[in-house]
């Protein structure tokens, strides 16, 4: 019993845990802090294994919007009910969040300079490329390209080509691909 | 009113952002750009690119919109329409996740959507490559960039601080 209870105990954090767990992931990373998340719940802090860490990570990839926030919301929820679901968030957008309006503030103040719009016209041509390359791998990962792929050119079409409205698009696209896909998986 | 405004756009928009931000900046660019004149073209690409040098998630180039759109009020109502429907929608969810992961409709709308995202981060990436109003040396970097990336490890940062670099050398 007494043995079987050590071995049990998973820490179980608090609101401030919480709060400041979350903001050493919110400030480590560039361009996408996920893997610090799962860095931070499944090795640093042992939060969940990463078993668990993955079952909830499946929610918050399947649903739209910042997958890190919504996993944010249920770790804190898990814990903390609804106050570590509020905290959670709070607590990884907080830091960030300041650091970025500290750079508008600096944005609106020198933004006009030529060296500055030479810089960051050099920084948004980096970020472009790393979003080509996003793309490249996103697609590359993608399973029966056969069938898919087209989905993807689609989308490009409506979006990028023919400015239609994206709500409509992702809805006429949902229901095209993801009906694709459940007559696929029915064929399995 | 037009904080109100931007609340509710992008609250819209938040339901369909599968891919994250960064699969919304086409849409955010037709909002803020060319719907309601709120930015310009030029404005539009150097908050990305600032929301790119600066650390945190993806979801901040949507609070340096608002900022630019409706100041301190505009931040904050920006990104809290990005995060907050779909919070409240996993927060409700959750406990009943286990109950219909692995079902065939659920595993269709994940490989359903896939292809979608793919061709939504594409489109910001073409919509970036317009709006940057690159030189050739710009051009190149995005080429260059888009090599090093997919062929080695290499910290994003570094490209990044690469570009600010040539940027400011005016080559870009």
């Amino acid at each position: 019993m007494f043995t079987a209870d050590k071995v049990d105990t998973k820490p179980r954090p608090d609101l401030r845990a919480l709060f400041f767990g979350f903001s050493s992931v919110g400030l480590s990373g560039f361009g996408g802090v996920l893997p610090f998340a799962r860095r931070m719940l499944v090795e640093q802090r042992r939060w969940m294994t990463a078993e668990e860490f993955n079952a909830q990570l499946g929610l918050c990839q399947f649903l739209p919007g910042p997958n890190v926030v919504n996993l944010a919301v249920v770790v804190g929820k898990r814990y903390q009910g609804l106050a570590g679901a509020i905290v959670a968030p709070v607590g990884l957008l907080a830091g960030p969040l300041a650091i970025v309006l500290l750079l508008a503030l600096l944005y609106d103040a020198y933004g006009s300079l030529p060296i500055a719009q030479g810089m960051l016209r050099g920084i948004a041509a980096v970020g472009c490329g790393l979003l080509f390359a996003m793309a490249w791998r996103m697609g590359k990962a993608l399973r029966d390209k056969a069938y898919f792929l087209p989905f993807s050119v689609f989308t490009v079409a409506g979006i990028a080509m023919l400015r239609w409205p994206m709500p409509w698009v992702m809805v006429a696209g949902l229901i095209l691909s993801g009906g694709v896909a459940y007559w696929r998986l029915g064929k399995k | 009113m037009t904080v109100v405004e931007l609340f509710l756009e992008f609250a819209l928009l938040s339901f369909v952002a599968f891919g994250g931000a960064t699969a919304l900046l086409p849409e955010m660019h037709r909002v803020v750009v060319e719907n309601h004149h709120w930015l310009d073209e030029t404005t539009f690409t150097h908050l990305y690119a600032i929301a790119q040098a600066a650390p945190g998630p993806n979801v901040l180039v949507v609070t340096l919109i608002g900022w630019k759109v409706a100041g301190l009020a505009g931040a904050l109502a920006a990104t809290l329409a990005m995060c907050l429907p779909m919070s409240v929608v996993i927060y409700l969810l959750i406990d009943r996740w286990e109950g219909f992961a692995g079902a065939r409709w659920q595993k269709a709308i994940s490989l359903g959507v896939a292809p979608l995202a793919v061709g939504l981060v594409f489109s910001g990436a073409t919509l970036i490559a317009q709006a940057a109003g690159l030189a050739w040396g710009g051009a190149l970097l995005v080429l260059l960039t888009v090599v090093i990336s997919l062929r080695s490890k290499l910290n994003p940062l570094w490209l990044i601080a690469l570009g600010a670099l040539l940027g400011l050398a005016g080559w870009v």
